[in-house]
């Protein structure tokens, strides 16, 4: 807070300096006698002497308001002269800016009460109007939009005439709007220019802002402003559904990228992997630890951390998903309530391993500069790691779909998953490709570890936080179909956050696991069932 | 011949099981009440209390062996039957503090004056009197089991799937529960117990009395199981938990079969569930956690699936491990060799120890007939339904 003000001050005797080099000696007069009001001591006079100084475009206003508001303008209520003392301990004229040795022994500085305080504010909020810094001004054509301070008119009038960026003006513009709105002896048809600008505006503040005009206003004014509020409030639910609908595709792209290695292990060939949060988990680690070298290390290459880990969480998560497949997994097959147990075990003693190597705590994953930060779209803000992650999902599952569609590998995976036997009577080697693709399920996994670690807690527990819904992804999309899984996670991803502002998280989370239970009775295969004759044995 | 010896040999063994747990249930609370402190063979109550946490734990692993072990239903989420049990008394013992919680709010309990609540919620009604309580301990988890599981198996939901939803239908249960304005006490649960039935939960009395009524509750759900299992019904039973689509196709409502055995032993968990609450003092969401039923599950796959007494026997054998190994120095390495057991006992000894015990003697009785094997395996068959490929 402190350091913020500072730095508006320190912007603002920027500002002064620059505008010192064309500044007009001629105004002097006037604004000596505006100074000299803040010496009668009087809150209505200093008011006064606000509203004149501020838009008097004199170079010393601004840090005669500033200065007013630390509580650093002093006056002289005999010789009605006015002092600045200087952040640095200076002493200079308000009227003049010459410089004075020392402070007048009557000089008392000039008092405020809260009403002044916000005048104040807004004058300040006027001056920077005129900053050379761009978002600066931006920031202020945005207070003054929501103080709509009607003394600041000229000064915005003033800054709109000179804007040359297109969104600054845009939000001169509003502003200046705003106070129209609110200005009493402005003319009708103003007002409703005013309201037809704050209308295309059309966010939560111009709503407020709208609400706020108070019903004493002509006939015309007070239906053009109620039509432009239930436009804006149509407008806002429409973007509030838009809202929800980026929500639940992000929240949609994790269910998938954790489920799509599920997709495979258990869709494709049927092995209840209990585990498979773990391996999301020893993905997310890999990045942990690539993160930590790099920071030791290679500084520099942190930005690159992600796509180093990328390839070492799917070698580290897939080579111990080969090894879990040739030690316990394959004597399982056919078993599946049996391999649901073991890989339960597997997930206690993984989870265990992880917890006595790196501690039970949350472990700090970074994120790269190009993932952090969010722009905005419309009216909502979408945050650029959320974006990543979801074209993240959608190129691992393409890839993994051309992968199975058209690599050697895959033609034999899905030809040992049909007919296992055929595939071996042509010469495939069924228990190579069943490793493989049990590894490649868990590489996913690992990879689904590297996104999630910019989103999550790295802790040993994170896997168990995504197993049972990947699962119910898995099972609402139907078991043995990728595509399943996609339109699976994305509706349940959708589904979840449309409930959420009208049920509250964790009811929605209900809601959702009961509906897929009903689900599931409805159509026991999921939504996309394999057609066939196979029936349960 | 052999299934006929076979039988008789398992009477022995359920005749053993059931002298052992009356012995037990006899000795442990006399030894508390009547030997001094400083005799040798003196139970101390933390002992009594621990023992008749590991009774019902065997209760809850008989249930779980009965649909399991008999007919193929893997559920997941039987620790939700069980804490539903352990709620509906939590909720008799909590209207039994009166006004002696910390509030002193004679019909509130203290959590809902801390929520500022002003009225008991219509399903706290009747929980003030035992009969009601022990009635919904039955009817909840029974009626819950039932809903579910008429959803399920009329839709043919079965093998993992079933697991699955069960598991997700716990851990809805725990979310829930975890809610505060769900009105059972939010995540701290239901505790600070004072009486129940007028004595004092604390008291070693109590105690001996609660270990003596799990030790019985387990004799009686022990005998239920096996009258169950060993009717025309119990075949029908291992019928289909062995080829479910060749009973469906030979005549038989498997939906029915199935629905009653596993509301059956939804119940038998339930009450499992009301008698651990008062032995342990406290009952909090955590017990719905998913984790939680598999592991009750393991105990029935370490003793041995389809034997009832193996159950029984895994569940106080693991729960003696775990209290063993956590109190210890060991304790970081519980989970390790908790998920070992896991891994060892599916891939190593499928059949459990009892299983593997029987069918040892069996082999010892006829050697050298490859018949028998064949036909023990089968009888012992752990043979789960397969999934659909």
């Amino acid at each position: 807070m402190f350091a913020n003000c500072l730095d508006r001050l320190r912007a603002l005797l920027l500002s002064v300096l620059l505008l010192s080099c064309f500044a007009l000696p001629a105004l002097a007069g006037p604004f000596e006698d505006s100074v000299a009001k803040f010496a009668n001591d009087e809150f209505s006079d200093t008011e006064a002497a606000i509203g004149e100084v501020a838009s008097s475009g004199n170079p010393l206003a601004s840090p005669i308001i500033s200065a007013l508001q630390d509580g650093r303008l002093s006056a002289d209520p005999d010789s009605k002269k006015v002092f600045i003392t200087k952040t640095d301990g200076s002493i200079i004229d308000a009227a003049t800016g010459a410089a004075v040795d020392k402070l007048p022994d009557n000089a008392a500085a000039v008092r405020l009460n809260n009403r002044l305080r916000r005048t104040v504010e807004a004058a300040l909020g006027g001056l920077t109007l005129l900053s050379p810094d761009p978002a600066k001004r931006l920031a202020a054509a945005q207070s003054v939009f929501k103080s709509h301070e009607e003394s600041l008119l000229p000064t915005v009038d003033n800054a709109l005439a000179k804007e040359t960026v297109k969104s600054i003006k845009q939000a001169f513009a509003e502003a200046r709007a705003a106070i129209i709105l609110f200005k009493s002896d402005a003319t009708d048809s103003d007002k409703l220019d005013a309201i037809a600008v704050v209308k295309s505006r059309g966010d939560q503040e111009a709503l407020a802002l709208l609400s706020d005009l108070g019903t004493d206003q002509p006939p015309l004014v007070a239906k053009a402003a109620a039509s432009a509020i239930s436009s804006i409030q149509s407008n806002l639910a429409m973007w509030s559904m838009v809202q929800n609908a980026w929500y639940g595709l992000s929240l949609g792209s994790v269910l998938l990228l954790a489920a799509i290695g599920l997709a495979i292990t258990f869709g494709v060939m049927g092995v209840i992997n209990m585990a498979h949060g773990e391996m999301v988990m020893l993905g997310a680690y890999t990045t942990f630890v690539v993160q930590e070298v790099i920071r030791a290390r290679y500084p520099g290459l942190f930005d690159y951390s992600l796509l180093i880990a990328v390839p070492l969480a799917f070698v580290v998560a897939g080579a111990v998903g080969v090894v879990i497949e040739r030690t316990i997994i394959r004597f399982l097959y056919g078993r599946p309530l049996e391999t649901l147990l073991a890989t339960w075990g597997l997930s206690l003693v993984l989870q265990q391993a992880v917890r006595t190597l790196f501690g039970p705590t949350n472990r700090e994953v970074g994120n790269p500069s190009w993932m952090s930060g969010a722009f905005d779209l419309g009216q909502i803000t979408i945050t650029y790691n959320r974006l990543w992650i979801l074209c993240f999902t959608l190129a691992v599952f393409a890839i993994l779909l051309a992968m199975l569609r058209y690599t050697a590998l895959g033609l034999e995976m899905r030809a040992v998953t049909q007919n296992r036997r055929m595939a071996a009577s042509m010469g495939i080697a069924t228990s190579r490709v069943d490793a493989l693709t049990f590894g490649l399920g868990s590489g996913i996994a690992g990879i689904a570890g590297v996104a999630l670690s910019q989103i999550d807690n790295v802790s040993p527990n994170l896997g168990q936080s995504y197993i049972i819904d990947s699962f119910m992804v898995v099972v609402f999309g139907g078991v043995g179909n990728l595509w399943g899984t996609l339109v699976g996670a994305f509706t349940l991803g959708i589904a979840n956050k449309f409930l959420e502002p009208v049920a509250g998280a964790v009811l929605g989370k209900i809601a959702i696991l009961v509906l897929i239970i009903l689900f599931i009775q409805k159509r026991p295969r999921g939504l996309f069932a394999l057609k066939g004759r196979a029936v349960e044995a | 011949m052999t299934p006929h010896i076979l039988t008789r040999s398992l009477d022995r063994a359920a005749a053993t099981f059931i002298l052992v747990v009356a012995t037990l249930g006899v000795l442990i609370p006399l030894s508390n009440l009547l030997l001094p402190q400083g005799s040798a063979l003196h139970v101390p109550t933390y002992l009594v209390a621990l023992w008749g946490k590991y009774v019902c734990y065997a209760i809850l692993a008989l249930s779980i062996d009965l649909i399991w072990g008999y007919c193929g239903i893997l559920s997941l989420g039987h620790g939700a039957f069980f804490a539903l049990g352990g709620y509906a008394m939590g909720m008799y013992l909590m209207r039994q503090i009166g006004s002696r919680g910390v509030y002193g709010n004679p019909v509130l309990p203290d959590f809902m004056v801390f929520l500022n609540w002003s009225k008991l919620p219509w399903y706290w009604y009747g929980f003030d009197h035992f009969a009601f309580a022990a009635l919904m301990v039955l009817l909840v988890p029974g009626l819950l089991a039932f809903c579910f599981g008429w959803l399920a198996f009329r839709s043919r939901v079965t093998g993992v799937y079933l697991s699955i939803i069960t598991q997700a239908m716990t851990y809805a249960l725990l979310l829930a529960f975890f809610r505060n304005d769900f009105g059972f006490g939010g995540n701290n649960g239901l505790t600070d117990f004072k009486d129940i039935l007028g004595f004092n939960v604390q008291a070693e009395g109590t105690r001996c009395a609660l270990f003596l009524l799990s030790c019985l509750a387990l004799i009686i759900a022990f005998m239920m199981c096996r009258a169950v299992v060993s009717s025309k019904l119990g075949k029908v039973l291992i019928a289909v938990r062995d080829a479910e689509s060749r009973t469906r196709f030979l005549g038989y409502r498997v939906e029915s079969y199935k629905l009653f055995v596993f509301t059956l032993s939804a119940c038998m968990a339930g009450v499992a569930g009301a008698l651990y609450v008062p032995q342990v003092g406290i009952i909090n969401p955590s017990e719905f956690a998913p984790g939680n039923s598999i592991e009750a599950v393991i105990w029935v796959a370490v003793g041995g699936r389809g034997t009832l007494v193996g159950a029984a026997l895994g569940a106080v054998v693991v729960n003696y491990a775990k209290t063993f190994f956590t109190s210890g120095p060991l304790a970081p390495y519980w989970l390790f060799m908790l998920g070992a057991l896991f891994i060892l006992v599916t891939l190593l000894l499928p059949k459990g120890i009892v299983g593997t015990f029987n069918s040892w003697r069996e082999n010892q009785r006829s050697t050298g007939i490859a018949a028998d094997e064949a036909s023990a395996a089968r009888e012992d068959g752990v043979r789960a339904p397969k999934m659909a490929e």
